[in-house]
């Protein structure tokens, strides 16, 4: 079967007045209709692989790669047009926090159903119905209300489901979730992940699921690469994480407290410039 | 989310409370303009019954004014008069304040006017184009077109603007509201309905005087015009700068909008948001009388008024003058406050 999404030698770099940063320096990997989890700390190049993926890179930001295609298609050489019609349609991501990744002056009904009516030309009935389907399917109890409400009037939870819902609307084949719970409450983070869960289960999507979260994406995902400092260290099966040989996912696992366990200092992850060559 | 009901109270609340600060602030402008009546040195009696007057003519003057009362009364006497719209008489025209300034105002409003749709409709396009292009060729073009607008006097542009289109191109109009032949026509036969020149001559069809004033307006408006277009589009430039960095404008190019839309439907609804008061304040600070400009170009507004009143002690004038300044800058701040509202869920 041809995997979904093709990425070999993915680079992401900015030149700025202080000189060239590389954000991400060589990943690669395939993806079928499956979850991968990406993760890897703050600056590890986890956010821009996603961004990259979906050609959001902004200037002065520049991607490379040997190959980027989805499902097939050349990614690259893609004109804006082609690509905006698979972010519409085919690509779509979630975002960290539904504070910032909502628009604050329009309705939620408006930001749900505008890819319907100016994409699809959908009739205004038509497009709001789906969109309260889909507020329905995240397990919005009240649709009707929350389409006319603005972003402001939602809690955490509510505002990551209709975002949800937003990126679900057009069916793509591909989410990517960008820390799609980082921003939310431990009690809610579970039921938005739950959500989350069904919906990729249900509908078959391709998951790129980035987080920060190492034992979190062990249970979500069915892979696992390892990101540091723009690369990535280890990939390995999310059940076998316990079997990682890489230093830097032993060192992260290691500074994990476990309930129950000892109660002293939790070691210190010891770098080695060696993994960042 | 509140209810709807609830939704509602919040809002007359807000809105009341909004009413009750208007009146507050207009009764402190009553009360800074009635104290500068009493201690610039301009003394209101000596005006009216001149230097040769005697102690016994001076006194009863003084008298009838009511400057020999208590400054509480006075205040008193004033704010009646002035809530029943009796702004006293000009010593210069020999009419009431308010007629006068029913007359000037106009001319000073259909210019700050003209020059704000000019500072808007140019300088907020401008403004998103120079953000989109960052950096670009039509970002710096854009950015010399305010900074020359920021750094050039007002004055000196006006005489140059008129050196040039009026002196040697003559492609506009001269100094002043029309040619003076028109101006017999217009006395004559154009009823006064609004008292912006343009808006009577095209309601009584007299369309050649129209014209005329057309050619007079061309450049004071253009000048002032240009100068809130510097403004306006520097402002819009930077808040859109602010807003294309957002996690929304992301959210909109996942969902496959193409960049116009991106720009003009999602960031430029929030940048409106900042941009409205910037404008309410740009034309508030137009109407104030733009004096230099009005001078300049001999335009018979609120501006020249106040500066020639001032020149003359007429007192009744000058405050009667910036009450109306000041009242204009109320009702744009409540426009302002309301607009906002409008355009800002966040604020309602």
């Amino acid at each position: 079967m041809k995997p979904l999404l093709e990425v070999e030698d993915l680079k992401v770099a900015f030149d700025t007045p202080g000189g060239r940063v590389e954000a991400v320096r060589g990943v690669s990997f395939t993806l079928g209709r499956e979850r991968l989890g990406i993760v890897g700390e703050s600056g590890s190049g986890k956010t821009m692989t996603g961004r990259a993926i979906l050609r959001l890179v902004q200037p002065p930001g520049r991607v490379t790669a040997k190959r980027l295609a989805f499902d097939g298609r050349d990614l690259l050489s893609l004109p804006e047009r082609g690509m905006r019609a698979l972010r519409g349609r085919r690509l779509a991501m979630v975002m960290q926090d539904p504070k910032y990744s909502l628009n604050p002056v329009m309705t939620v009904g408006r930001q749900l159903t505008e890819g319907l009516r100016r994409r699809d030309r959908l009739s205004a009935g038509a497009a709001r119905r789906r969109a309260v389907a889909m507020l329905e399917a995240v397990q919005i109890r009240d649709p009707e209300r929350v389409m006319g409400a603005y972003p402001h009037e939602l809690s955490g939870g509510m505002g990551q489901r209709v975002m949800i819902a937003m990126m679900l609307i057009p069916e793509p084949d591909l989410l990517i979730a960008d820390e799609p719970t980082s921003a939310l409450d431990v009690t809610v983070e579970a039921e938005v992940l739950r959500i989350l869960d069904g919906l990729v289960r249900e509908r078959g999507l391709g998951l790129i699921f980035i987080s920060h979260d190492l034992p979190l994406v062990a249970r979500f995902c069915d892979r696992v690469l390892v990101m540091y400092a723009g690369r990535v260290v280890e990939s390995l099966a999310a059940s076998e994480l316990e079997q990682a040989r890489h230093p830097y996912t032993r060192g992260l696992l290691r500074c994990l407290p476990a309930v129950g366990g000892p109660r002293g200092p939790l070691p210190t992850l010891r770098r080695d410039p060696g993994w960042a060559e | 989310m509140p209810s709807r009901g609830g939704l509602i109270g919040r809002r007359a609340r807000g809105l009341a409370g909004l009413a009750a600060t208007l009146a507050a602030t207009f009764l402190g402008l009553l009360f800074v303009t009635f104290v500068i009546g009493r201690v610039i040195p301009i003394d209101p009696v000596l005006a009216i019954v001149g230097e040769r007057a005697t102690a016994e003519q001076y006194a009863a003057a003084r008298h009838a004014l009511g400057l020999d009362r208590s400054l509480l009364v006075q205040f008193g006497l004033y704010l009646r008069d002035v809530l029943s719209g009796d702004l006293g008489t000009s010593t210069l025209t020999a009419h009431p304040v308010l007629e006068d300034i029913g007359r000037v105002f106009p001319a000073t409003l259909e210019l700050a006017t003209i020059a704000t749709l000019v500072g808007v409709l140019l300088g907020v396009p401008m403004g998103v184009s120079a953000a989109v292009r960052q950096g670009r060729l039509a970002d710096q073009a854009i950015r010399l077109v305010g900074l020359f607008g920021y750094s050039m006097p007002v004055f000196w542009l006006g005489l140059m603007g008129l050196l040039l289109f009026y002196g040697d191109l003559g492609w506009v109009g001269g100094p002043g509201r029309l040619d003076t032949s028109f101006q017999f026509v217009f006395d004559l036969d154009v009823p006064r309905i609004t008292g912006a020149i343009l808006i009577d001559t095209a309601l009584a069809g007299a369309w050649d005087v129209f014209r005329n004033a057309l050619t007079h307006i061309v450049l004071p408006a253009g000048v002032l015009g240009y100068y809130s277009l510097a403004y306006v589009s520097r402002m819009t430039r930077s808040f859109m700068l602010e807003q294309l960095h957002q996690e929304y404008v992301t959210t909109a190019r996942v969902k496959g909008m193409p960049e116009w839309r991106v720009v003009w439907v999602h960031a430029l609804g929030n940048v409106l948001v900042p941009l409205i008061t910037v404008i309410a304040l740009s034309y508030a600070q137009l109407l104030e009388g733009s004096v230099l400009t009005e001078t300049v170009f001999a335009w018979p507004g609120l501006g020249l008024y106040i500066t020639n009143a001032l020149f003359s002690g007429d007192l009744s004038a000058v405050m009667g003058g910036t009450i109306v300044v000041g009242a204009a800058f109320i009702l744009l701040n409540l426009l302002s406050d309301l607009l906002y509202r409008l355009v800002d869920p966040r604020a309602r």
